[in-house]
């Protein structure tokens, strides 16, 4: 079938299997490897996306399910000249990241996270991020970088 | 926020400070290429058949219905791939000349020894083509009886091989003076008996394992792209086992997501990427699935520990006796049978003890191959050794810190030669204790304690103390010999200076998340004086490092970064050479000072470095006999072992009621010698002690009494969220090696191997009151309701 998705800003129709993933999608189709696929049961987080600004985990939607919709990945984050999103800055400024594999994920689940909770409580952050698993940083770090955008207040949606 | 107890080594450039790491950028905007990344046009997909029964006769296996299923382009059974193995799978650490080893095929030949065990494979365009052919392989199997329980697998009573005439694999034993031990425990006032489980765990890095295999445009070459820990050591694995000339593999592990020990390992995927590459001369890749990884990758722990401690009245130890089962699986891995014995000298923990003695029987069963998980053996000793402690606290009526501190091995006592056979490099234990109880504020949680039993309330507070040391910096060549390792332990390193004055380290240790890029860069930035980003770091690829033994025991630094600064100091050497040679004085009178040598008493007489660089590759005016280039190498092996150590506090809450275990403290003070960088360090920290608290509280990998594995995805076994731990206070004390000429130690591993004895003996100090002295791990809220019931009926907690 043919999907017609913006992904980070550019528009792309396609044919597609009806049963492809959204994430399979995103890394086969458009290219995009940033997106990565942890488990099989939705329960890891590593292949958060926003769809339309909000998290969703592109493993658990079919790529049909986002015809005509916009999504955001880990590549459309920094700006065109590479400057890092602040949430990526302030990963790299609280050492919130190790191997990098679940970081794609957990980037993303912050923008949305922080999106609808501007001035949340650590625990609030705990909360917001229990779908999205790390094995490296035992999640003191990323929770640091989280609080430090939020405190900041430079978030651009 | 982390406190820091002591100021962060004092440094004269870069090393010490908490620079931000170089890898970041790459991870943080997903340009980073992980295996399943790679585009590889023309490449199979190879799909696994795996036995459903823990143990059973293949009968026969039929692939003709798979070869049908659109776009397949083969398929094998066990016996079709006979032919292709120059031998069995590898396991390097015969821990005795005796062991049992029962030969292991990626793909079963008749006999499938676990539900995971290869049975075929079936290779398509598309993995999704090969994963739909797989279900359509017709295998016949005729069940067996299953070993499946560790204790009933050492009694024989069920075969987990049928060409074995017995599980146990091995017995290893340390009993440097066995009437000394006799002696003490005759003689003893006060004994502790403790038996514990270390329940088997799935590593669960969060990038699953993956290989690409592509053969090379020049005829019998192999490039190998794989999710690995080890490109050097599966090197030369794979080309004895596949029976390729070792210099026509070259392995690449691109960025690596996480390993743990579970990417230290020669699997079968692996080698049948390469022969299946090599047979239809087509690139092979595989991509392990998250339920599949359950199965196909090896587990951690899995043992049955007995520990007795032998005591006078004050709770001094005299004597640790130790006999342990442990859970080798179905086959032995790269390093199975060695793993409790990374753990056999450390059972007496941080404490003085006089009398020794250790026996572990390593045993087959049905189940995953166990094998290297984050701390290998050391994790179960601590364990064993702090819960025993606690346990000993509470027999001769003392505070936990009070016993603990009884029995330190003095400051004054190193480097400290343990009765079991180490020589301990340095350490101040007590020091660690100190400063770990004033950062959690141990009166204080004591008070609250007891205000909380008096008042009757249902959340009950609980302490718990791990004060652990290792041993790590693996290791010694010779060393390693004397238990029957058959590779060594050393590092290799080169670095160079390019024309341009920037600097190319190569070196054989192999990150996968660990920072090694930014740490490597700082030694060299302090050493050459340059900044670390003109510092080039090539690794994880055997064409362009092609000396190295990888990344695991938290040896990197203490080795691999010890060869780095070796091979720096060597360039500095030659480059001095040069620099009297252009300044017309004695070698002796320059002197280095960032990166710059000047005339002694005469500083305007001066060369840079990447002045010397540029003059070493014109190669114009070298002194008589010297070669172009400023370049130099070093292989260096340990003289010893490093010994980090530190103390743990974990404090929990525990609702009476229902036995939910909330963690809502933690603080630790580790002491890794000398830091490079104390953020990276932190990291490590933070990141070990979830590990250890994901064991003590949460996971486990359950299997039913028929040897199914239950918990094959993360709905069913628990790697614990943001939301079920708390921020860490840490704090640092700092006592170099003198092992090493950078004084580190390593970090690695230490916060899985103090935290998850600190948690549990928190969960049972909350309860102790009320007669709990165990509960098994995972500490589940089901167990620990049952526990509070079955110690005082009535008291609100069930049977």
């Amino acid at each position: 079938m043919q999907v017609t998705v913006t992904v980070n800003g550019t528009t792309g129709s396609h044919d597609v299997e009806t049963r492809m993933l959204l994430v399979h999608y995103l890394r086969e189709v458009r290219g995009l490897t940033g997106t990565n696929v942890g488990c099989d049961t939705t329960s890891c987080g590593a292949c958060t996306v926003l769809l339309n600004g909000e998290s969703v985990k592109s493993c658990t939607m079919l790529a049909a399910q986002a015809d005509g919709e916009e999504i955001t990945t880990i590549e459309g984050m920094a700006a065109p000249d590479g400057t890092l999103h602040p949430i990526q800055e302030a990963f790299r400024e609280h050492h919130g990241l190790q191997c990098g594999f679940c970081t794609p994920g957990m980037v993303m689940a912050i923008a949305s996270f922080l999106k609808e909770h501007p001035d949340p409580t650590e625990a609030e952050v705990r909360e917001g991020l229990e779908g999205n698993l790390c094995r490296c940083t035992g999640y003191h770090n990323i929770v640091q970088a989280a609080l430090a955008v939020a405190r900041a207040g430079e978030l651009v949606s | 926020m982390s406190a820091t107890m002591t100021e962060d080594t004092p440094a004269k450039g870069v090393v010490g400070t908490r620079m931000l790491r170089r890898e970041d950028p790459a991870l943080l905007s997903g340009e980073a290429r992980y295996v399943h990344d790679l585009v590889v046009p023309g490449a199979l997909h190879m799909a696994v058949v795996r036995s459903p029964y823990a143990h059973a006769r293949v009968t026969s296996v039929d692939v003709s219905g798979a070869l049908g299923m659109p776009g397949v382009a083969a398929a094998f059974s066990g016996a079709d791939l006979a032919g292709e193995w120059g031998s069995a799978m590898p396991c390097a650490w015969p821990v005795t000349a005796d062991m049992q080893s029962p030969p292991h095929f990626p793909v079963a030949l008749n006999e499938a020894c676990y539900v995971g065990d290869a049975v075929a494979v079936v290779l398509a365009g598309s993995q999704a083509e090969a994963q739909d052919a797989a279900g359509a392989v017709a295998v016949v199997y005729e069940e067996l009886p299953a070993a499946v329980d560790l204790e009933d697998a050492a009694s024989d009573r069920v075969l987990a091989h049928s060409d074995l005439s017995s599980n146990r694999a091995y017995t290893w034993e340390l009993t440097p003076d066995a009437d000394a031990v006799t002696r003490a425990f005759d003689a003893a006032a006060v004994t502790v008996k403790e038996r514990y489980v270390q329940q088997r765990l799935i590593p669960a890095a969060m990038e699953p394992r993956g290989v690409c295999v592509v053969p090379q445009p020049f005829g019998g070459e192999y490039l190998v792209y794989s999710a690995t820990q080890i490109p050097h050591i599966l090197r030369t694995m794979l080309g004895i086992t596949a029976g390729v000339p070792e210099e026509r593999i070259r392995v690449v592990a691109p960025s690596v997501g996480g390993g743990f020990g579970s990417k230290l390992d020669v699997y079968a995927e692996e080698l049948l990427c390469l022969v299946l590459s090599r047979r239809l001369r087509k690139p092979v890749r595989w991509s392990e699935e998250r339920s599949e990884a359950a199965q196909a990758t090896i587990h951690g722990r899995g043992q049955v520990q007995e520990i007795e401690l032998a005591a006078d009245t004050d709770g001094r130890v005299q004597a640790v006796r130790v006999r342990l089962l442990a859970d080798m699986g179905a086959y032995m891995q790269l390093v199975t049978p060695g793993v409790p014995l990374l753990g056999a000298f450390l059972y007496h923990g941080v404490y003085d003890v006089a009398a020794y003695s250790f026996t572990c029987t390593g045993v087959f069963t049905n189940k995953t191959p166990t094998d290297a998980y984050r701390g290998a053996g050391r994790p179960e000793a601590t364990y064993a050794i702090e819960r025993a402690m606690d346990a000993l606290a509470r027999k001769v009526g003392t505070d936990p810190a009070e016993v603990r501190r009884r029995n330190f091995i003095g400051a004054d006592k190193f480097p400290y030669a343990s009765a079991a056979g180490l020589l301990f490099d340095s350490g101040n234990y007590e020091g660690a204790l100190d400063a770990a109880l004033e950062l959690v504020d141990y009166e204080g949680l004591r008070e609250e304690q007891a205000r909380r039993r008096g008042q009757g309330a249902s959340k009950l507070l609980g302490v718990g103390l791990s004060s652990y040391v290792e041993m790590c910096g693996l290791a010694p060549s010779r060393v390693l010999a004397s238990l029957n390792y058959v590779a060594g332990g050393w590092e290799a390193a080169t670095v160079r200076m390019l024309p341009t004055g920037k600097v190319q380290v190569v070196t054989g240790a192999t990150p996968h998340g660990q920072g090694h890029v930014t740490s490597w860069s700082m030694i060299i930035a302090d050493k050459l004086g340059v900044s670390p980003e003109d510092v080039e770091v090539l690794h994880s690829d055997t064409a362009v490092s092609p000396l190295g033994l990888d990344t695991y025991g938290s040896r990197s630094l203490a080795v691999g970064g010890t060869a780095i600064a070796l091979a720096a100091d060597r360039l500095i050497d030659k480059a001095r050479l040069l620099a009297a040679h252009r300044l017309e004085v004695a070698p002796e009178d320059l002197e280095l000072s960032s990166g710059q040598f000047s005339v002694r008493g005469s500083p305007s007489s001066a060369m840079a470095l990447g002045a010397l660089a540029f003059e070493a590759f014109t190669a114009h005016d070298l002194p008589q006999g010297m070669e172009p280039n400023l370049e130099a190498s070093a292989t260096y092996d340990p003289t010893n072992f490093t010994f980090p150590f530190g103390t743990h506090v974990a404090v929990v809450e525990v609702d009476a009621e229902t036995g939910k275990v909330d963690l809502v403290r933690y603080s630790a003070v580790d002491d890794c010698g000398n830091q490079i960088n104390p953020l990276i360090v932190d990291g490590q920290v933070h990141g070990g002690i979830v590990q250890g608290v994901a064991q003590a509280l949460f996971e486990e990998a359950v299997y039913d009494d028929d040897g199914n594995l239950l918990t094959t995805t993360f709905t069913d076994y628990l790697v614990p969220a943001a939301s079920e731990v708390p921020s860490f206070s840490l704090g640092r004390t700092v006592t170099p090696s003198p092992s090493n000429p950078l004084g580190v130690k390593g970090i690695g591993e230490a916060g899985t191997i103090a935290s998850t004895p600190a948690v549990v003996n928190a969960v049972v100090d909350a309860l102790s009151h009320l007669g709990v002295v165990d509960i098994a791990m995972p500490v589940t809220p089901e167990r620990v309701w049952r526990s509070i019931g079955a110690a005082a009926p009535g008291t609100g907690g069930g049977r």
